[in-house]
């Protein structure tokens, strides 16, 4: 107990409750340079790049092997001769166009871009985001989960959620055999709020490609990476392994994004006494190398380990602009509680939130954050006016928007009528009309009623074994009177046939209109340049409920 | 005896050894006598440890507890002794009539491994496995590694009556019964209190792990 009164209002500020750790290299508790990290350095001989970072040939692990063998080109290893301080430079300068950043960083290796990071600040790196984010128009994407698995509540929430801007929609389970339940109301829920929401549901990767195959999801993001060999083989995975269940996604036309982040290592024991950028540098280019078209980074779940050293929020963003200078869409974490500090969670988001990403969130709590079973995501329901509002104090276009009490009454009514309506068909579990009255009026799972979970977990393991699809939610919402909701389950899963989301960063707009790097590629140079709020986007983003009536004083 | 307690002995053992005398915490003789063949029967086990064997009883739940558990660390994240923490899980499975094996994993601190390990021990199918730091998992052998029956991935969250239920679960699970699996404990700011000393005794169970040891029979808690 402090003896002074100001030391003892300190103490108790919520910022005090979080976990900081001093810096402690031998055991990775290092932000982004571990005095272990390794010299810049390559090595070609017959186009076979025959050392990376001081390691040769003969010593690689799989992952210096997978880097040296399928990501940096080695025509272009010559990049490595320009000094990290003139790289750092060049991607702050607005004369510099996106491409020419993307074709040097082909040729350099990992311990050179965690060199060239560490002579940027965090505002340098924003400008920098601001020209390398690979899509030119930035998007969100949420987690809709609820403690008690309920189908029902993550149909209303998704169909709100995708009302509200989000481009996809995340869920999971806490009890991991509800998944493929959850996963088709999610699918149909968004198509409620907002055809073209993309969805997918993280769960254990076997069982999360069958969903994707079935058509249950429309992409899948969790294919983790790890930046040590250790922690790949604790999961009984390699690069190699890892490329393989990408293209398995790809060959049904699915879209995909690697996961990996800094902390990961450090959290599994397993750092090599090297600093999380470099590690997560590694894991990039693993990405990039397995042919990838995106990742979801920014420490993401371990950002309690990164955010507890000293520069660790800084190399969160420093994470996120690595991946878009790999030319990687960029779903740039957010997605996960770190502090007890709505300052320190606010100015932790602002740096992927003002230069914009792909993924501003790869997970906004689209429920109060007790029902979030990522732990808690850094922001969620409760602070969707505040998001609202700092999209219009700052004129950022942060991918959501405000929206009428009414219109998220209706669509969370019409989809948790339209997901009891297909489990009825399917004669998967019951929903009574009182649990949809329930979940359309919720805030959260304390106001929903309860389900019979052995029941529920019944019929997700019917909805597996009697070989249902997609095509069979399809059927079920025209046969019950929802045609127009089935119309739109269809275009989504038509998606698959024509691949085009398969591109850099791409979206769906209403129309299942394709918005990707290819469509709509960045092309920031500089004021004037680039995507800028305007139009009816800003109209949008103005009309927020809480405005004073002028004429009513 | 609660292992904190024994720590707080061994290091008066040591003090012995070392030449140190002291009579602060001294024992009397009758507990110091108890207290010594305990450990050096437990020293005895751990250097001739059973490679353990899948066994064909259905009416059985392996337990399969992490390489620090109860050896490297003595209570969970939030302080619950695991000898207790053991207890409730034993007594959990046995008040639905079946039967207990505990082994102690080596080959990974993953806590997916080990309750794989468990169940692929296990005569039911079904095995729990347990890192020290608590987070807990109901497995079954046909499972892939990191799919599961029920995870508790918040350690922090668990209490003993928790442990209880999961020792009932799983015990239910092996019986074929249909089971209400335990209530989502969920706190959103947990990452923000826990993770840096969640990582910490992830790293002390991670140093005791070695790929080529052996799951050992583990019956003496």
């Amino acid at each position: 107990m402090s003896k002074s009164k100001r030391f003892q209002i300190l103490n108790n500020r919520p910022v005090n409750r979080d976990g900081f750790i001093a810096e402690w290299p031998e055991a990775g508790f290092i932000a982004m340079h571990s005095p272990y990290d390794p010299k810049p350095s390559i090595k070609v001989v017959d186009g076979t790049i025959t050392e990376i970072d001081g390691i040769t040939r003969e010593n690689f692990d799989f992952i210096d092997r997978f880097i040296a063998d399928y990501t940096i080109n080695a025509s272009l290893v010559h990049f490595m001769d320009i000094p990290s301080v003139e790289i750092a430079r060049k991607l702050t300068d607005i004369n510099i166009a996106r491409k020419e950043i993307i074709e040097i960083v082909s040729g350099i290796t990992p311990a050179k871009i965690t060199e060239v990071m560490n002579h940027l600040n965090v505002v340098e790196m924003m400008m920098a985001m601001q020209k390398m984010r690979a899509r030119s128009i930035p998007a969100t994407q949420a987690h809709i989960t609820n403690v008690k698995d309920d189908p029902v509540q993550i149909a209303a929430d998704s169909a709100e959620g995708a009302l509200r801007g989000f481009a996809e929609e995340e869920t999971t389970v806490g009890v991991a055999r509800y998944a493929p339940l959850n996963a088709i109301a999610l699918l149909i829920g968004s198509q409620v709020g907002r055809p073209g929401v993309l969805t997918q549901c993280a769960v254990e990767e076997a069982t999360e490609l069958v969903l994707g195959i079935r058509g249950f999801t429309t992409y899948a993001e969790t294919m983790s990476v790890y930046g040590t060999e250790p922690v790949f083989v604790d999961g009984d995975d390699t690069p190699y392994s890892k490329a393989f269940l990408a293209s398995a996604y790809a060959s049904r036309g699915l879209k995909t994004r690697f996961t990996s982040g800094t902390g990961s290592e450090a959290l599994m024991g397993a750092a090599q006494s090297k600093s999380m950028l470099y590690l997560e540098a590694r894991c990039l280019y693993v990405a990039k190398g397995a042919g990838s078209q995106g990742i979801q980074n920014g420490s993401v779940s371990c950002i309690g380990i990164t955010a507890s050293v000293p520069s660790g929020i800084r190399a969160v963003l420093a994470e996120n602009l690595i991946a878009a200078t790999l030319d990687l869409e960029v779903a740039s974490s957010n997605d996960q509680s770190f502090s007890h500090s709505d300052m320190r969670r606010t100015a932790r988001t602002m740096l992927q939130f003002l230069p914009g990403t792909d993924f501003i969130f790869s997970g906004y709590a689209g429920e109060p954050n007790y029902d979030n079973l990522f732990a808690g995501s850094n922001f969620d329901a409760e602070d969707y006016d505040d998001y609202n509002i700092l999209q219009r104090d700052m004129m950022v276009d942060g991918g959501l928007r405000p929206v009428s009490e009414d219109e998220v009454i209706r669509v969370r009514q019409e989809a948790g009528r339209a997901v009891q309506a297909v489990f009825r068909y399917l004669n998967l579990a019951e929903i009574t009309d009182a649990q949809v009255e329930a979940v359309t009026y919720a805030h959260g799972s304390k106001d929903t009623l309860a389900r019979d979970a052995a029941a529920d977990i019944a019929a997700a393991e019917s909805l597996m074994r009697r070989g249902l699809t997609g095509l069979d939610i399809v059927k079920a919402l025209s046969e019950t009177g929802y045609e127009h909701i089935a119309e739109r389950v269809l275009n989504m899963l038509k998606q698959r046939i024509n691949g085009d989301y398969m591109q850099t960063s791409a979206i769906l707009d209403e129309d299942y209109k394709v918005v990707s790097a290819i469509s709509a590629p960045n092309d920031y140079q500089g004021p004037g340049t680039g995507y800028r709020v305007g139009g009816q986007r800003w109209d949008e983003i103005k009309n927020i409920a809480n405005v004073i009536d002028r004429e009513g004083i | 005896m609660p292992k904190d307690l024994l720590g707080q002995q061994d290091n008066t053992i040591l003090s012995c050894k070392n030449g140190g005398h002291t009579t602060k915490n001294a024992l009397p003789d009758e507990a110091l006598v108890t207290l010594v063949t305990k450990i050096v029967l437990e020293h005895l086990q751990a250097s001739q440890p059973m490679p353990v064997s899948p066994s064909y009883r259905p009416t059985e739940v392996v337990i399969g507890v992490g390489p620090a558990f109860g050896t490297g660390a003595a209570a969970t994240i939030n302080g619950l002794p695991h000898s207790q923490v053991i207890s409730e899980i034993k007594a959990g499975i046995e008040e639905e009539g079946m039967d207990i094996r505990i082994v102690k994993v080596f080959k990974s601190s993953d806590v997916a491994v080990i309750g794989k390990e468990a169940a692929n021990l296990s005569g039911s199918g079904i095995g729990i496995g347990i890192q020290s730091k608590g987070t807990t998992i109901i497995h079954q052998t046909d499972l892939q590694v990191l799919s599961n029956i029920e995870l508790f991935p918040q350690a922090p969250l668990l209490t003993l009556s928790h442990y209880r239920q999961i020792g009932k679960n799983a015990a239910k699970y092996a019986k074929g019964e249909s089971v209400t699996p335990i209530a989502t404990q969920n706190d959103p700011m947990i990452r923000a209190a826990y993770q840096v000393k969640a990582a910490i005794m992830h790293i002390k169970e991670t140093e005791k792990a070695d790929r080529n040891k052996e799951t050992i029979d583990w019956g003496l808690v």
